[in-house]
């Protein structure tokens, strides 16, 4: 009956909020953030690309064999990628390892068990940690803690369990080792505030269920606010193993920058990074560079693997499939 | 929703030459100020950057004229000057005849310095001088020598108490022309290297461990008993490492200094002059150390901006002649005198 008036009424409130100056900061709003989306998109898949562009030399030179060999000779022009893929999972892995145990601990520490006074210092210096460069670390880690490892604990190990392959000697210091220490002393301080921002967030209606029916502190904490943050958990872990795979400047100086696969911790090693770093600068023949380049993007196809598959864990865990 | 998305990008342009405008804003004062005087820019050998800066800066005070070196690094240093974007490169390793082939454009290359390597150990307790033979250098490095104690090394050194003490070998991670005269070396006095691992700025290195900079492998033989590895005499000397005496190719056991350096560049002057390019380590000279290699210069031969060109020159000039006595100060090795003459001969070419 009285719809075209209304009609009308509509309309013209449409064309005066698209002539207003709301109705532009709105469309303005959504075109920047879609823009650095694409933006952030592009540039990635201008990456992948760049990096496959630049690798297609040594892809057709030494085809999947780069992937295998343990060849790694610049006057000979003869590479192969084994070595520094051997050393960057080793190190990665067994730093999570190291720093998984130890930063939850801290993050429950802080959330659950210290004195609130206590929480503010103790979270501070904890993020104090993640601040510090990463040559600093290097340093730190060349002239403090690789002596004293040496010393005090390289050489007793390789005394004493030398026949196991594990600690074969000689002990020179720098060394897989010393690269996993220091690797884990720096992901720490990351796989820590994540957890700590997590479990924080866990509903205090969970704990007071779980006191309620009569659970202990430990049960709680084991049971309710690890089980209720267990997504968050996963990713301040694959966070921090993130980093431990790309760190450059700290392992380059630890870990003694020999492309070698052995099993022994005391041994020296490399990382693809590491590699990467050490020897762009100066590597000017084409097939040289270019099978840089492959290590660079091996790097990225495997970080991506790594991110899909704690995609598909993260997916796993929350759909209640993993129980703790 | 599709077409709103497609119109949503076409924002991206916009944003991208706002970003760009003040990206490119502090760009062009920088050029209005190269205008109102000569600005000469080079890059490459990291090795030579604390003398260019101290030579840089000295002739600055004298004749207003700016050069800027970035140490990019030899291999940078010889792609950017063959592309164009710099006036000058600086190498620790002359560009090869096969190298000048990729070249579009004549050039000239020659010395301008040099410097000498030590062989820098720790072994606690023993400050003296090592004496080592070529043989014996490259059986340790090769990991045919394995403990300090060993009777080669003892035999050459009768009157010092060697530790029976694994020799660890330190090594460059990093491509590096100080890498390069050193395998230059042991390649020239033992053809088992040459077969086995050759010359080059990295190489497959068959035993030790690899540290990263001159600063790295200084750090890793400070701190580990019964290291031994290859230094810039400069780095030797500051961190008050011990360092070997070398036998020569004259039989002679030779330290590292600037007098043993400038005797190796003089000796390599007949060299030097049949091919700019030949390698001049292990030189014959009574007093030559045999771990000597130049700084090279490389000069464009038909300039596009000659004014700024003769500019280059003067300042080369002036360092091949007033700036090798400064060289000497930082530890450098300064040219023979006949040395420099062939050198600025070479810069005569450049117009």
């Amino acid at each position: 009956m009285n719809e075209p008036a209304t009609d009308a009424a509509a309309s013209f409130r449409i064309r005066r909020y698209r002539r207003s100056s709301a109705f532009w900061s709105d469309r303005l709003f959504r075109a920047v953030v879609i823009a650095s989306a694409s933006v952030l998109g592009l540039l990635i898949l201008f990456f992948a690309y760049e990096l496959w562009q630049s690798s297609t030399l040594s892809i057709r030179t030494f085809g999947w064999r780069f992937w295998v060999s343990r060849d790694w000779d610049p006057v000979r022009e003869r590479f192969g990628a084994l070595p520094f893929i051997w050393g960057t999972l080793v190190t990665s892995i067994a730093a999570l390892i190291l720093a998984v145990p130890l930063s939850l601990g801290t993050a429950i520490f802080i959330a659950e068990v210290a004195p609130r006074w206590l929480r503010p210092p103790v979270s501070f210096v904890v993020e104090l940690l993640a601040a510090i460069p990463s040559v600093v670390y290097g340093l730190w880690g060349v002239f403090v803690m690789v002596p004293w490892l040496r010393e005090h604990v390289q050489i007793p190990l390789e005394q004493r369990f030398g026949h196991i392959p594990l600690f074969q000697g000689p002990a020179v210091g720098v060394s897989m080792m010393a690269a996993i220490l220091v690797l884990a002393v720096m992901i720490i301080p990351y796989i820590t505030a994540v957890s700590r921002e997590v479990i924080l967030a866990v509903p205090q209606s969970q704990r007071e269920a779980s006191y309620g029916l009569g659970a202990t502190k430990w049960e709680t904490i084991r049971r309710v606010v690890l089980r209720y943050a267990r997504v968050g958990i996963l990713g301040a872990i694959i966070l921090g193993y993130g980093r431990a795979v790309g760190e450059t400047m700290a392992v380059t100086m630890v870990i003694g920058n020999r492309p070698e696969i052995s099993l022994s911790l005391l041994h020296p090693g490399y990382t693809m990074a590491s590699v990467i770093a050490n020897e762009f600068t100066e590597a000017t023949s084409p097939l040289y560079l270019s099978s840089l380049t492959e290590i660079g993007l091996l790097l990225f196809v495997i970080t991506l693997l790594i991110n899909a598959l704690a995609r598909f864990l993260v997916w796993r865990v929350s759909r209640g499939e993993v129980h703790y | 929703m599709r077409l709103k998305a497609l119109a949503a990008t076409a924002y991206l342009p916009v944003v991208l030459a706002v970003v760009m405008a003040v990206g490119c804003a502090p760009k062009k004062q920088a050029s209005t100020d190269s205008a109102s005087k000569v600005q000469i820019t080079g890059a490459g050998s990291t090795f030579v950057y604390p003398l260019m800066s101290r030579w840089s800066s000295e002739y600055a005070k004298l004749t207003g004229v700016q050069v800027n070196y970035q140490s990019i690094g030899s291999g940078g240093g010889i792609q950017q000057f063959k592309e164009g974007t710099i006036d000058f490169g600086a190498t620790d390793v002359a560009v090869s005849e096969e190298e000048e082939k990729t070249f579009t454009r004549p050039f000239v290359q020659f010395p301008v310095v040099a410097g000498t390597e030590a062989v820098v150990y720790n072994l606690p307790g023993i400050t003296q001088n090592l004496k080592l033979t070529p043989d014996v250098l490259v059986d340790i490095f090769l990991g045919k020598v394995k403990k300090w104690n060993d009777a080669r090394i003892a035999q050459l050194n009768p009157d010092v108490q060697l530790p029976d003490m694994n020799i660890v070998v330190v090594h460059r991670s990093d491509g590096s022309g100080t890498t390069y005269i050193f395998t230059d070396y042991l390649s020239t006095v033992s053809s088992e290297w040459e077969q086995k691992v050759g010359r080059g700025k990295s190489v497959s290195w068959p035993t030790g461990v690899g540290a990263k900079g001159n600063e790295g492998v200084t750090g890793q033989v400070k701190q580990l008993p019964g290291a031994i590895g290859y230094v810039e005499l400069n780095y030797a000397r500051q961190n008050n490492l011990a360092f070997a005496a070398i036998q020569n190719a004259a039989g002679q056991f030779v330290l590292p200094s600037q007098e043993t350096g400038t005797a190796a560049t003089r000796a390599a002057l007949e060299r030097l002059q049949r091919d700019i390019r030949s390698s001049v380590v292990n030189m014959s000279g009574e007093n030559a150390y045999p771990i000597t290699g130049f700084v090279y210069v490389l000069l464009d031969k038909q300039p596009k901006d000659t004014a700024k060109s003769a500019e280059m020159k003067k300042f080369f000039e002036w360092v091949l002649k007033n700036g090798q006595k400064i060289a000497g100060e930082l530890d450098y090795v300064p040219l023979a005198e006949e040395v420099v003459q062939m050198s600025l001969q070479k810069l005569a070419e450049v117009p």
